[in-house]
């Protein structure tokens, strides 16, 4: 066990874990930030995606001991209260069925959207394959997408 | 109007008046311990009044006029919570930003059917929910007319807002609902009629979307309570295993470890139903602090394991009374196929017989023949099993994400020794179900880990542990054959199948009704592989094999493959083959998706380089048609449009609908493409996504497009029937984009032989 001080939403967190632990269960079990979900554990399924500074990974394969001092975001922490343009498309577009495999689906979304503000359809299917939805709603998502990229292109 | 008895009603209905008392009737009880979840998103933009008046156990409201509605059944991604109180508002006339939607707890007292299963969740309520809104709507009304002493047939209910114009008296919900509450429930309420739906037909964005997309705690993996542990089990390798002895020692020395025992579930005497099943009922517990430190413990901890013998078990299937047997050994995939192969070809069980097909055959010019399987699916739901418990002495709380409360609440009760009164079940949202939570033997694995812990438990699977638990989608096979006579014409029909351990076969469906010699069989085979159902249980098979055999007969009858269905169908609606109402399919409702689909999809009418396959059936009480458009690029199959004609009679929540539409179609295409689970040794040889394929969004269609069938027959559902006919409609444009036609699911892997 060691201490580690994690930048998480831009507050500084302190947590007491196994050099091991990775970020998702950091997050999930000891930060009580449960927005990110386990879904498969070796970095299959993109449900545990978050930030680490401007990139989406699995948080599942991040140990809390190699974060350093990197900035991670949350889904909690993408937004004040929703209002990030990829969760207000979200909404617009009422993507979710079961909703479990969303706030990954957002993250990689949110970082495409960052580095690339106009993807192509061929762009987010590729930054997107690493997320599995179950319930099948990928049109949906590549339509909130594009909803967000006009809205950021038009803002 | 709709005049309706209430005491037609539920228990609900009569619960308000001996609940009532004096008058003002503050929340239900059990409100206070489970702190509504649903309602807090929704919450945020509205002010909560001082005081809530239950008017009904749907429905209760405050005195600023907001109103809250319980939504009874499991949420699992089919949108029950958004679209069941829809039902309710519309009937109550409510504005919808003025309802907060609660999840209602098991409580076999005030509601019926809480399932998700079936497709059944808007078809089986939809009475009682429209009847609790009007029941309210009627008692608002009468409360208004006592005070204004007018009467109360001239009192108008819209939008919240109750008006008597003569008098020019007006009152919102709020005002009256305290006057209301007190009143007895009326004898005959009056329902709205369809065409003065104003909630009901539109489309209502997901009361739970916003804490979806912030991710807020909502499913039952989200739980955290003080002091609660972390539970994971560890289960045999493979079926045909069970428990010998493990060394807890060593591991319980681990960080964080709290214990490490095994459970067993049930004693043999223990009358089951179906959805108890378990492949192990003898399991070891490592309980710890967090969700790591419990899986890296489980890793390290040594167990041995020993063959199981044959096992026969009376079980029960809804009051009906089965036996079934789970065979020692280890089987494996390639077996199970040759095992299949036998059987077919040896003589099944006669499930419907029409004129003489025997004779038919005998005399065909011609016969076709041709043979279909798919593999055990495992249901993957994204959240995998888990489930909250808190046991003590007298009581057991339960909380998580189940499909079927009420039928797990009695295995609770049996194996903790308490009596069905102190089991309190409470559903989260559910990160996907497709059949899995129906079989929740991991609801009666917490309880007993947490009465062995006094203390409340978290039990997680890992996804390893969910892909190789068994209770998978059955592995089918099925035979199709047809005999035409010289001038091409379908003389008789003939389909057999089986599966592992049930048989794929709904003999009385479509195109049974529709040829004069007709014969359906069916077989079937026993397996310690455990299997559920799963997202349109049989029809997730033997509609693919079906319409891809049909299209094949189609094709070599020289026909178009919808116009060749229709004449069927036309056969089926004029002049249908044995009694009518054994045919399990109306032909009108059936012809007419089809119809849709060919007008909307533009039938006939494809671009050069685009291929087209069509499919149609009926399941779970709803119609749906499906044309599947797909291009090749670089010899690989794109698909590129899904077109679908839906017939669930009146659409509650039309956007979502069309939701549930497009996933089932990126589903079906997902699994009869590129799933499957295999075995060797007993072992399922795929235990995560690294191995086990599942659809992923460059492979999902590029549109899809929905078409509802616009009536006014009460609904039907819709989270089911748009996932089998897909399979059908894909089969069929492979074999346009090709030239190969694709038999044996997943595709991805039917290839023909290597021949030199």
């Amino acid at each position: 066990m060691s201490k580690f001080s994690l930048k998480i939403n831009g507050n500084t967190q302190v947590v007491d874990v196994d050099d091991n632990t990775p970020m998702l269960w950091v997050l999930r079990d000891h930060l009580k930030l449960v927005g990110t979900k386990y879904g498969c554990g070796i970095a299959q399924c993109g449900a545990c995606t978050v930030h680490l500074g401007d990139n989406a990974v699995r948080s599942c394969q991040i140990p809390v001991s190699s974060v350093g001092d990197q900035e991670i975001t949350t889904i909690e922490g993408l937004s004040e209260n929703g209002e990030h343009p990829v969760q207000q498309a979200w909404l617009e577009v009422d993507v979710p069925q079961c909703g479990y495999c969303q706030a990954g689906q957002i993250m990689s979304a949110s970082a495409l959207l960052k580095r690339n503000p106009s993807p192509s359809d061929a762009e987010i299917e590729a930054a997107m394959n690493g997320n599995i939805c179950r319930c099948g709603t990928y049109t949906r998502i590549k339509k909130a997408i594009k909803t967000a990229a006009t809205a950021t292109e038009n803002a | 109007m709709t005049h309706i008895k209430t005491k037609l009603g539920r228990r609900a209905f009569i619960k308000n008046t001996s609940l009532a008392g004096g008058g003002l009737v503050l929340g239900f009880s059990w409100l206070n311990s489970c702190k509504p979840k649903g309602a807090e998103a929704v919450a945020m933009e509205l002010e909560m009044p001082k005081e809530w008046y239950e008017i009904n156990g749907y429905l209760k409201i405050g005195d600023n006029g907001v109103v809250t509605i319980m939504s009874p059944n499991p949420e699992i991604g089919q949108n029950v919570r958004t679209s069941m109180p829809m039902i309710v508002a519309d009937e109550l006339e409510v504005d919808w930003k003025n309802v907060v939607v609660e999840q209602a707890p098991l409580n076999t007292n005030l509601y019926s059917w809480q399932v998700a299963g079936g497709s059944r969740s808007i078809s089986s309520s939809w009475q009682n929910l429209r009847m609790a809104g009007a029941t309210a709507r009627q008692m608002l009304k009468e409360a208004a007319a006592r005070t204004w002493q007018v009467p109360v047939g001239e009192i108008t209910a819209i939008a919240g807002v109750l008006s008597h114009e003569a008098s020019g008296n007006s009152a919102g919900y709020g005002e009256m609902a305290s006057a209301a509450a007190s009143l007895e429930v009326p004898e005959e309420i009056e329902l709205k009629e369809i065409a003065d739906f104003s909630i009901i037909g539109t489309s209502r964005k997901n009361v739970d979307g916003k804490k979806i997309i912030t991710g807020q705690p909502l499913f039952g993996l989200d739980v955290q309570r003080e002091d609660m542990l972390i539970a994971s089990l560890v289960h045999p390798p493979a079926f045909g295993m069970k428990l010998k002895s493990f060394d807890a020692e060593s591991v319980k020395k681990m960080p964080g470890i709290h214990d490490v025992f095994s459970i067993k579930l049930y004693d043999e005497d223990y009358k089951k139903n179906t959805f108890h099943f378990t492949a192990f009922n003898e399991l070891v517990a490592v309980v710890g602090e967090s969700t790591w430190q419990v899986f890296q413990a489980k890793k390290a901890l040594n167990v041995e394991w020993e063959n199981t013998s044959d096992i026969t078990e009376t079980v029960t299937m809804f009051g009906n009374e089965m036996e079934v047997t789970f065979p020692a050994g280890m089987e494996d995939s390639e077996t199970h196929t040759t095992k299949l192969k036998d059987l077919i070809s040896t003589k099944g069980k006669v499930a419907r017989k029409d004129g003489d097909p025997e004779t038919a055959f005998k005399n065909a010019a011609k016969i076709i023949e041709r043979s279909y399987s798919c593999p055990f699916l495992a249901h993957n739901t994204m959240e995998p099993m888990n489930f909250f418990a808190h046991v003590t002495e007298d009581h057991a709380e339960l909380l998580g994400p189940t499909q079927t409360p009420e039928w797990m609440e009695p295995a609770v009760a049996e194996v903790l020794g308490l009596p069905l009164e102190s089991i309190d079940i409470q559903m989260t949202r559910q990160g996907g179900g497709f059949g899995r939570r129906l079989y929740g033997h991991f609801m009666v694995e917490t309880a007993l880990i947490s009465k062995k812990m006094k203390a409340p438990v978290k039990l997680v699977y890992s996804r390893e542990d969910d892909m190789t638990q068994g209770i998978y989608r059955p592995a089918y096979y099925a035979t199709y054959r047809a005999a035409l006579d010289a001038d091409n014409n379908l003389t008789a029909f003939h389909v057999k199948g089986g599966g592992i351990p049930e048989s794929p076969i709904f003999a009385n469906r479509f195109p049974a009704g529709a040829i004069d010699n007709y014969l359906a069989e069916d077989f079937t085979m026993n397996s310690n592989i455990t299997t559920g159902a799963f997202r349109a249980p049989r029809s997730n098979f033997i509609a693919g094999a079906e319409q891809s055999f049909l299209d094949e007969l189609a094709e070599e009858m020289g026909k178009d493959p919808i116009d060749f269905r229709l004449e069927l169908l036309k056969r089926a609606q004029e002049n249908p083959v044995g009694e009518k109402e054994t045919n399990d399919y109306d032909a009108v409702r059936y012809a007419g998706v089809l119809e849709l689909v060919k007008e909307k999809a533009n039938w006939g009418q494809a671009e050069a380089g685009v291929h087209r396959g069509v499919s149609a059936y009926f399941c779970h009480q709803s119609y749906v048609a499906q044309v599947l458009d797909m291009v090749m690029e670089n010899n690989k199959p794109i698909v590129q449009k899904v077109t679908a004609a839906i017939d669930c009679g009146i659409v509650v929540n039309p956007d979502a609908a069309s939701n549930l539409s497009e996933g089932g179609a990126i589903d079906g295409i997902g699994h009869a493409m590129y799933s499957g689970l295999t075995f060797k040794d007993g072992a399922p040889e795929q235990n995560n996504f690294d191995r086990y394929r599942l659809i992923r969004h460059s492979e999902a269609p590029k549109s899809i497009e929905t078409h509802f069938v616009q009536n006014d027959i009460d609904p039907t559902g819709m989270g089911e029937p748009p996932f089998p006919p897909i399979m059908g409609a894909l089969a069929n444009a492979l074999y346009k984009a090709t030239g190969r036609r694709h038999y044996h699911q997943p595709f991805i892997t039917d290839k023909p032989p290597l021949v030199g």
